[in-house]
């Protein structure tokens, strides 16, 4: 091939690709820094400050809820973890062939089902007059209604619920790769479980791991509905603070504000658990 | 550029095949195949041996056109290829996995090529036909590239590639997936079909045993040259390097220093202490007091017990020793004896399974004619 | 005898395990699925007998789905989205994955990590910032040269955009490491077989990449489909269908209907999930 040629079809293959980021990624979140260092001075007029930020630091509400929203976040991610590292386990590495298979399946056909029906069926489940309600009147446990929504620990479980299956695919799929010989000649050199579990299954697993914890992570911090619905009014998730600032007030520059608090936010988190873990975001996320 | 024997050239008589002249490939500061000439006789059945890494891929490569040469010239029936695309050389080529479309079946793999060309549809259903006649699968038209074992695998890639009539068929290290039964089997078959088809083919190898049972010549690579490049027999029996002599075939190697130099041998006292009575070899001349490196076939030392008869070669290479230990491989049998300088020496011997077989710890006289041990200058 | 016994009771304790944590995964969506044929006017207990009713039902007050104007206009725009989202994402995840497999060119690790980092980024934002630009433009458009760009305001066009802005990534990156295992010597016996560039493509490689094209224009289209973070910020009149359930729900209140629209996409989505993973699993004895 012709260095001419190579040239072009490097610069036809590199275009989407430059288009898609610079259009679609960069120009929008520049443009939404731009945006939230804009204060309104006046109807339609606007000087460059840090007001809106301000205004974030001087309202307890808002920084408390970005704090509250950051620490649940992790609370989810690491009940995420201990619940499906178990269960990740059994099925790569404990169950037969055949079940093996099964189970995985069962944990990818409902991947993609929406969080709103997730939430729904949790709603359906857990109101006043949902089915353990129900349920409880009629062994006689309990004589009148009792409302398991709109609390912070059903919140938590709804979020665990939606996300357990992004950190339990990336960890079946590391796992998978580990040859049992490895545990087994770890066994042999004289380790006990707990021994082998930590030198040896979860240093292997580690990119499997932090994968699963970014994804996870990402998306309860950035999750809507869950709170919302399960949480009700009170809920106090910070992608309700942005919404209520960009459709309720109008208020785009405060909301772009506190749009990229919550980028910054969680690309620290990431950042910080990616250098702690010594792992890179090429390895992790990007295995599929 | 590397000396290739009258006789060679003369059965060559006119038509080459293949012919490379002062081929060479850098990469970077690495010469991958240095000033590397050769021609193929056509119906010739060459190989290319080598150890991994000498350069016998990237020269490959280049005849096939994956790679541009930094220097010299590739001629395919007499005509210059280098200008010539890949997709457009009529020399095909067997790749070390074969390559056999997996999204194809074995019908469509082969009319692959004949599609490219443009063939008609009639034409193509009868060459299809007529090759997996040739290559004894005529049935297989229709199955997928996953249900066939790896030996019928083997000969479709061959089938695809000789669908196109091509002047030369590349064959890189094609049989070094297959186990070692298979292995022996089709290195016979090749050579039929090789036969059969009566095409030049140019097959790379770092295992000796198929270059010697399979070729009419070969050329031995070393380091991006070519050390020799003969007929198997020569090779074998008559290296031209130290490289040559211990890549074909199995020998005793020891590194020692020339004594004595005279006309009908030269003495020589190995690093470990045994003295040596050995042929030069080679084209470099062997001074006295020079460094040397010594080669015998463990097939031509014999090793008797104490008492038996000698054989004739005695007297100009003998040694007594204990065996240290004997490697039962049937045909193949052979004793590790272990002499008074502490030089371990391998023997080819006869097990019979009865009483009269050598032991470990039996004391044996091992002797080996002059002619047998190939010393060349280091 | 000791220990086989407590390894014993330990394992039946792990299985006893993983069978709590399948049913923790099955309740809601079991829950959310049964309720749409329960012949009754709220989706809870008790259960007043089988009907399909909240599917086919075509009057008030148990409007069946298929009868529903809204929420069939809601799947009909949630289809359409899917399916533009997904056609794009796989043509440019697949021209990235060329681009990456391929190619040398400076700075492509960082470039590639620049691929990746849509998939870390929250919804939210991504629909937020792709509003606020798409808006400025248009704005600036409007106010300088009177132009109206109606596509950017919020619709259709910005809901597959900001949607494509991150399913790219993920059909990228199925792509890229199917490529990554495709054999080069494939394509150079192709060459040798004297097919030309363009042949080779097309019998070759891109055959060899239809299963992860397949599989990733699957799940694009079901995260498209199921989508809300992002499209809640870029959505104008043409609302899909999440949208609209979630609209439904918070003014009307939970209906069966719901539980049958729900029932309709888990067993949609179930059946694209399971067919996206038997296209991508390898052919046998290989």
């Amino acid at each position: 091939m012709s260095s001419d040629v190579k040239r072009l079809s490097l610069i036809l293959l590199f275009s989407p690709f430059a288009l898609w980021i610079v259009l679609l990624i960069l120009l929008p979140h520049i443009g939404m820094v731009a945006l939230s260092l804009r204060e309104k001075v006046a109807p339609r007029v606007y000087e460059f400050g840090f007001g809106n930020y301000i205004d974030f630091i001087n309202e307890p509400i808002y920084w408390n809820t970005l704090l509250r929203t950051g620490s649940m976040s992790l609370l989810v991610t690491a009940l995420a973890l201990l619940i499906g590292f178990p269960v990740a386990y059994y099925i790569a590495k404990i169950a037969g062939k055949r079940s093996r298979g099964a189970l995985f399946l069962m944990c990818l056909i409902p991947l993609w089902v929406s969080d709103l029906i997730r939430a729904f069926g949790w709603i359906l489940l857990l109101r006043e007059t949902g089915v353990i309600s129900s349920f409880l009147i009629w062994t006689g446990m309990t004589d009148h209604g009792i409302e398991f929504l709109y609390n912070d620990v059903t919140v938590i479980i709804g979020l665990v619920y939606t996300v357990i299956l992004f950190m339990i695919v990336p960890l079946v799929s590391t796992l998978d790769g580990m040859g049992d010989d490895m545990i087994e000649a770890g066994y042999n050199l004289g380790g006990n479980s707990l021994t082998v579990l930590r030198r040896i299954i979860i240093p292997y697993a580690m990119p499997g791991i932090v994968a699963g914890c970014i994804v996870v992570f990402m998306l309860t911090a950035g999750s809507y509905l869950t709170p919302i619905l399960l949480g009700g009014k009170n809920s106090s998730w910070f992608t309700e603070q942005i919404y209520d600032q960009f459709i309720t007030r109008f208020n785009w520059e405060s909301g772009a504000a506190f749009g990229f608090l919550l980028l910054a936010f969680t690309s620290f988190v990431v950042w910080l658990g990616l250098r702690l873990s010594g792992q890179s975001l090429t390895n992790t996320v990007a295995r599929t | 550029m590397t000396y290739v024997d009258d006789r060679y050239n003369m059965t060559a008589a006119d038509v080459f095949d293949l012919e490379c002249t002062g081929i060479s490939k850098e990469f970077g500061d690495f010469r991958a195949v240095d000033d590397v000439s050769f021609r193929i006789p056509s119906g010739t059945f060459f190989s290319i041996l080598g150890p991994s890494g000498c350069g016998k891929t990237t020269l490959m490569r280049m005849i096939a056109g994956f790679e541009d040469p930094t220097r010299g010239d590739i001629s395919i029936k007499g005509v210059s290829v280098l200008s010539t695309p890949p997709n457009k050389r009529n020399v095909k080529m067997v790749f070390q996995h074969l390559a056999l479309f997996p999204m194809m079946d074995v019908y469509d793999n082969i009319a692959y090529g004949l599609r490219c060309a443009g063939a008609a549809k009639e034409e193509i259903a009868r060459r299809v036909a007529d090759v997996l006649e040739r290559v004894a699968l005529p049935d297989l038209a229709r199955r997928e590239i996953h249900q066939l074992s790896g030996g019928q695998k083997q000969r479709i890639a061959i089938a695809r590639c000789m669908a196109l009539n091509p002047d030369v068929l590349l064959l890189d290290e094609p049989l070094g997936a297959l186990d070692l039964k298979l292995r022996e089997a089709m290195k016979i078959e090749l050579k039929l079909l090789q036969h059969q088809f009566d095409t030049t083919f140019v097959y790379i190898t770092h295992d000796q045993s198929e270059a010697l049972v399979m070729s009419d010549y070969v050329a031995v690579m070393n380091a991006g040259r070519f050390e020799q490049v003969g007929r198997p027999e020569e090779l074998y029996h008559a290296p031209k390097t130290a490289f040559v002599a211990g890549f074909v075939g199995d020998s005793n190697r020891w590194k020692g220093r020339a004594l004595e130099v005279r006309s009908d041998g030269i003495k020589v006292e190995t690093d470990a202490g045994l003295s040596v009575v050995a042929t030069a070899y080679g084209e470099s001349p062997i001074a006295e007091g020079a460094a040397v490196e010594i080669f015998v076939r463990p097939e031509f030392i014999s090793a008797t017990k104490p008492g038996e008869p000698t054989p004739p070669a005695a007297g100009e290479n003998e040694h007594t020793g204990t065996i240290d230990s004997v490697l039962f491989n049937g045909a193949n049998s052979r004793v590790l004896v272990r002499s008074p300088s502490g030089t371990l020496i391998e023997a080819d011997v006869v097990v019979t399974g009865s009483g009269e077989d050598v032991r470990e710890g039996d004391p044996v006289r091992l002797t080996w004619a002059r002619a047998q041990s190939m010393c060349f200058s280091v | 005898m000791a220990r086989a016994n407590t390894s014993k009771a330990l394992l039946f304790g792990y299985q006893a395990y993983i069978v709590a944590f399948f049913v923790f995964l099955a309740a809601p969506l079991v829950a959310a699925g049964t309720f749409a044929f329960n012949d009754s006017l709220f989706p809870s207990l008790p259960w007043q007998g089988f009907t399909l009713d909240w599917f086919f039902n075509d009057t008030e007050p148990k409007l069946g789905m298929f009868h529903d104007r809204r929420l069939l206009r809601g799947l009909y725009y949630s289809f359409v989205i899917a399916l533009m989202v997904s056609t794009l994402s796989v043509a440019v995840g697949t021209t990235n994955a060329f681009l990456f497999v391929r190619r040398e060119f400076p700075y492509k690790n960082f470039f590639y990590i620049l691929m990746i980092v849509p998939l870390v980024i929250p919804g939210v934002i991504l629909g937020i910032s792709i509003l606020v630009l798409a808006s400025n433009v248009a704005n600036t458009a409007d106010d300088r040269f009177g132009i109206e760009l109606e596509f950017l305001r919020p619709g259709l066009f910005l809901v597959v955009l900001g949607q494509f802005s991150f399913i790219t990534t993920i059909t990228s990156l199925v792509i890229t490491a199917r490529l990554r295992k495709c054999d080069l010597s494939l394509e150079e016996a192709a060459y040798n077989l004297g097919a030309g560039r363009a042949r080779v493509l097309f019998t070759i490689t891109l055959p060899f990449l239809r299963p992860a094209m397949i599989a990733s224009g699957i799940v694009a289209f079901l995260v498209s489909f199921e989508n809300f973070n992002t499209t809640l910020f870029l959505v104008g009149s043409e609302s899909p269908l999440t949208i609209t359930m979630y609209d439904r729900m918070a003014k009307v209140g939970s209906t069966p209907v719901l539980n049958a629209v729900s029932f309709f996409l888990m067993v949609g989505s179930g059946l694209l999930a399971l067919i996206s993973v038997v296209v991508q699993r390898p052919a046998p004895s290989e």
